[in-house]
């Protein structure tokens, strides 16, 4: 069984100072756990710039370069080249939030991922600027309340997983905090494959953020997923693929609605009931296309056998 | 061995004999010729190096403070709005105390787009902490950018640390250039410095200080820079072993000792400014000059020592400086001051943007500056 070869040893300390219920330190821990001690994490601003704790102390047990907004996915690949020019095969993993991966480090993100360096880039979601004080980011979902969106967002969140994806870079996967199995298997994927970026998102409930009780983190995430809000798929050298819950929540009927989710947080306390629908209908449009897509990819195998 | 090579192809040479591990560059004007040397070296084997190719000046330097953090020997180079797209990487180079090395050709901010030479960009950092230093011919290119290799990775000094020339003048006008037979000799062995991160044991690369820790990395930054002029002797004290040529008191001084003037200057203006001087001692009017290799730390004992006693200095400023003296002339300005020197210093933005400045401009200059108070002067030529 899968949580049977969870390790025990901790990589992010005891003594980190996250908030309480935060979801990016859940799946962090995760994530350090399934990539071990050769692990080195490269840190742009965000909250784990001050989560690791202030100098000359650190919460982690690997070694972590902490780079300007803009730099991560830049530096990661100059730190993956001198290792292997070093002779020192290891783990580069960047670390990034959400506004440092799709609105101010995309550039160098999309850069690092043409040139196809052997580096493990993960964003942990959060869906606003949180570490500044929860401003809109590119991937604050619609409608959703943030400082500099005080009437709700009217913009829509980037699908930046989709935008990695057509860099053809091997391997693109969505992460949750709830689901610490599937993140081990992908982060164990990932960390085995060679020739190229892997890209891995995670969406990471943030209480202060979302406006919810610090308790709900796992419960949040695991309705992101079962609301069909957050999808749970991996895309291996093109092929789309649906993992851990979202396998069985193709059929709409198998959804729990989306209001499940959006009522336990106070970022979307100020929707309407036709606000709601308008979501509803955007996530199960969203589910057609992946149905669509599962259809094609199908055909497409079928072909090729 | 002399070749015949371009400043930029010097700088490439240099880079070869000093063999980083990791290069990162992005291109602009008009400092590519340099990287595609480099990459040529790469491809024929000569130099063993990881190239990679971003996709931004950004990314150029954030790949090197990835690269250096682990313990490699980098290089990149840039000019003009590259240095300033990079600017932010810059400074986070320095305080992370990476010894990164970088060509930088120095070239005119737009607006108005102008690819020709200004000390503008190599200005923006003088307050960074990189060891910044100004080569005025080919050979300099190639002698300053091992030294700077020395200096950097010393482990009294670990700062980065750039070399600066000026565009076309130097980056692309051919001049014999005797390279050092083995570099090795010159330059500190690979891994004389420890990589601030390894797996084996692991510590986290600039995260958060509070006041009182962050004023203490800054400081023992003020003593690392402190440490730089001996550093930079020590290490031109050996490349003069192997070529006689002598860079280590960090400028050079011509025909000074008599002189009643001083010109002072930075990169290629100084060959007309001998010149000058040449032809002013041919009148009879004592007159000197003073080149400025290492600018950052700035030498104001050994520049004030030049000067106390003299009636004038001339600045000459390859950029304009909006609303105060330029740096350079600043700089001169405080020498003087630490020492309690009167000199009248007069400053003159000349060759901005590119314009050419001769011989004969800077007999004019001369002649210009003893008629008018001390300050700046925009040159408009003659």
């Amino acid at each position: 069984m899968a949580h049977r070869v969870f390790p025990r040893e901790e990589y992010l300390l005891k003594g980190h100072v996250a908030c309480p219920g935060c979801g990016a330190a859940v799946m962090l821990r995760h994530v350090l756990k399934a990539l071990g001690p050769n692990t080195y994490l490269v840190i742009p601003a965000c909250c784990t710039s001050v989560i690791a704790g202030p100098h000359p102390r650190s919460a982690f047990r690997v070694p972590v370069l902490h780079i300007a907004f803009a730099a991560s996915a830049a530096a990661a690949s100059g730190m993956i080249e001198a290792l292997e020019k070093l002779g020192k095969p290891a783990n580069v993993v960047v670390w990034a939030g959400d506004g440092g991966t799709v609105d101010i480090g995309l550039q160098a993100l999309s850069g690092a991922a043409e040139r196809g360096h052997n580096i493990i880039y993960i964003c942990y979601d959060n869906e606003a600027y949180m570490n500044t004080g929860i401003q809109k980011s590119g991937s604050t979902p619609h409608g959703a309340w943030t400082t500099t969106t005080p009437s709700g967002n009217p913009g829509f969140k980037k699908d930046l997983p989709g935008i990695m994806v057509s860099h053809r870079v091997p391997y693109v996967a969505t992460l949750s905090p709830a689901y610490p199995n599937d993140t081990f298997a992908k982060l164990r994927k990932a960390a085995s494959m060679r020739g190229g970026l892997k890209y891995l998102h995670a969406l990471t409930p943030c209480p202060p953020g979302w406006r919810y009780d610090p308790s709900l983190t796992i419960e949040l995430s695991r309705l992101a997923v079962e609301t069909g809000m957050w999808v749970l798929y991996e895309v291996e050298n093109g092929v789309f693929r649906l993992t851990g819950p979202s396998r069985a929540l193709l059929e709409k009927g198998k959804r729990k609605p989306v209001a499940e989710y959006l009522k336990l947080q106070g970022r979307f306390r100020h929707l309407s009931p036709e606000d709601v629908e308008r979501i509803q209908r955007m996530v199960d449009e969203n589910w057609e296309r992946i149905a669509e897509m599962l259809k094609e990819g199908g055909e497409h195998s079928s072909e090729q056998g | 061995m002399k070749l015949l090579l371009t400043g930029n192809y010097a700088a490439a040479y240099a880079v070869r004999d000093a063999q980083p591990d990791v290069i990162s560059a992005y291109p602009i004007t008009p400092q590519t010729p340099i990287i595609e040397k480099l990459a040529e070296f790469i491809d024929s084997g000569e130099l063993k190096a990881k190239f990679v190719r971003v996709e931004s000046e950004h990314s150029a330097m954030a790949a090197l403070i990835g690269a250096a953090s682990v313990g490699a020997r980098t290089y990149t180079a840039t000019s003009s709005q590259g240095l300033l797209y990079m600017y932010e990487v810059v400074w986070w180079a320095a305080g992370a105390r990476l010894p990164i090395v970088m060509g930088l050709v120095t070239r005119a901010l737009g607006p108005p787009w102008n690819i020709w030479s200004d000390h503008a960009d190599f200005f923006t950092v003088r307050s960074s902490g990189w060891t910044m230093l100004f080569a005025s011919s080919a050979q300099e290119v190639y002698d300053l950018t091992l030294i700077a290799y020395c200096v950097a990775e010393h482990r009294d000094v670990l700062l980065p640390a750039l070399v600066a020339w000026d565009a076309f003048e130097v980056s692309h006008t051919y001049e014999p250039v005797e390279l050092v037979e083995d570099a090795t000799r010159l330059l500190p062995p690979k891994g004389a410095w420890a990589p601030p991160l390894a797996a084996e044991d692991p510590a986290s690369l600039g995260n958060l200080a509070y006041p009182e820790e962050y004023a203490e990395t800054r400081r023992l930054m003020v003593e690392a820079v402190r440490r730089v002029p001996l550093v930079f002797a020590e290490a031109a004290g050996r490349l003069r072993e192997l070529t006689g040529r002598d860079y280590s008191r960090g400028y050079e001084c011509y025909r000074c000792e008599d002189a009643e003037t001083v010109f002072i200057a930075m990169g290629s203006v100084y060959g007309e400014v001998r010149s000058a001087v040449d032809a002013l001692r041919a009148r009879g009017v004592p007159v000197g000059a003073l080149k400025v290799w290492l600018y950052r730390p700035f030498p104001y004992e050994g520049v004030a020592r030049v000067l106390d006693g003299k009636k004038m200095a001339i600045v000459l400023s390859r950029t304009t400086s909006l609303g105060a003296m330029g740096p350079l002339a600043t700089d001169v300005a405080t020498a003087l001051a630490l020492k309690g020197c009167s000199v009248k210093l007069v400053e003159f933005s000349a060759g901005v943007g590119g314009v050419d400045v001769t011989e004969d401009d800077v007999v004019a200059m001369y002649k210009a500056a003893l008629e008018r108070e001390g300050g700046t002067y925009f040159w408009r030529g003659r």
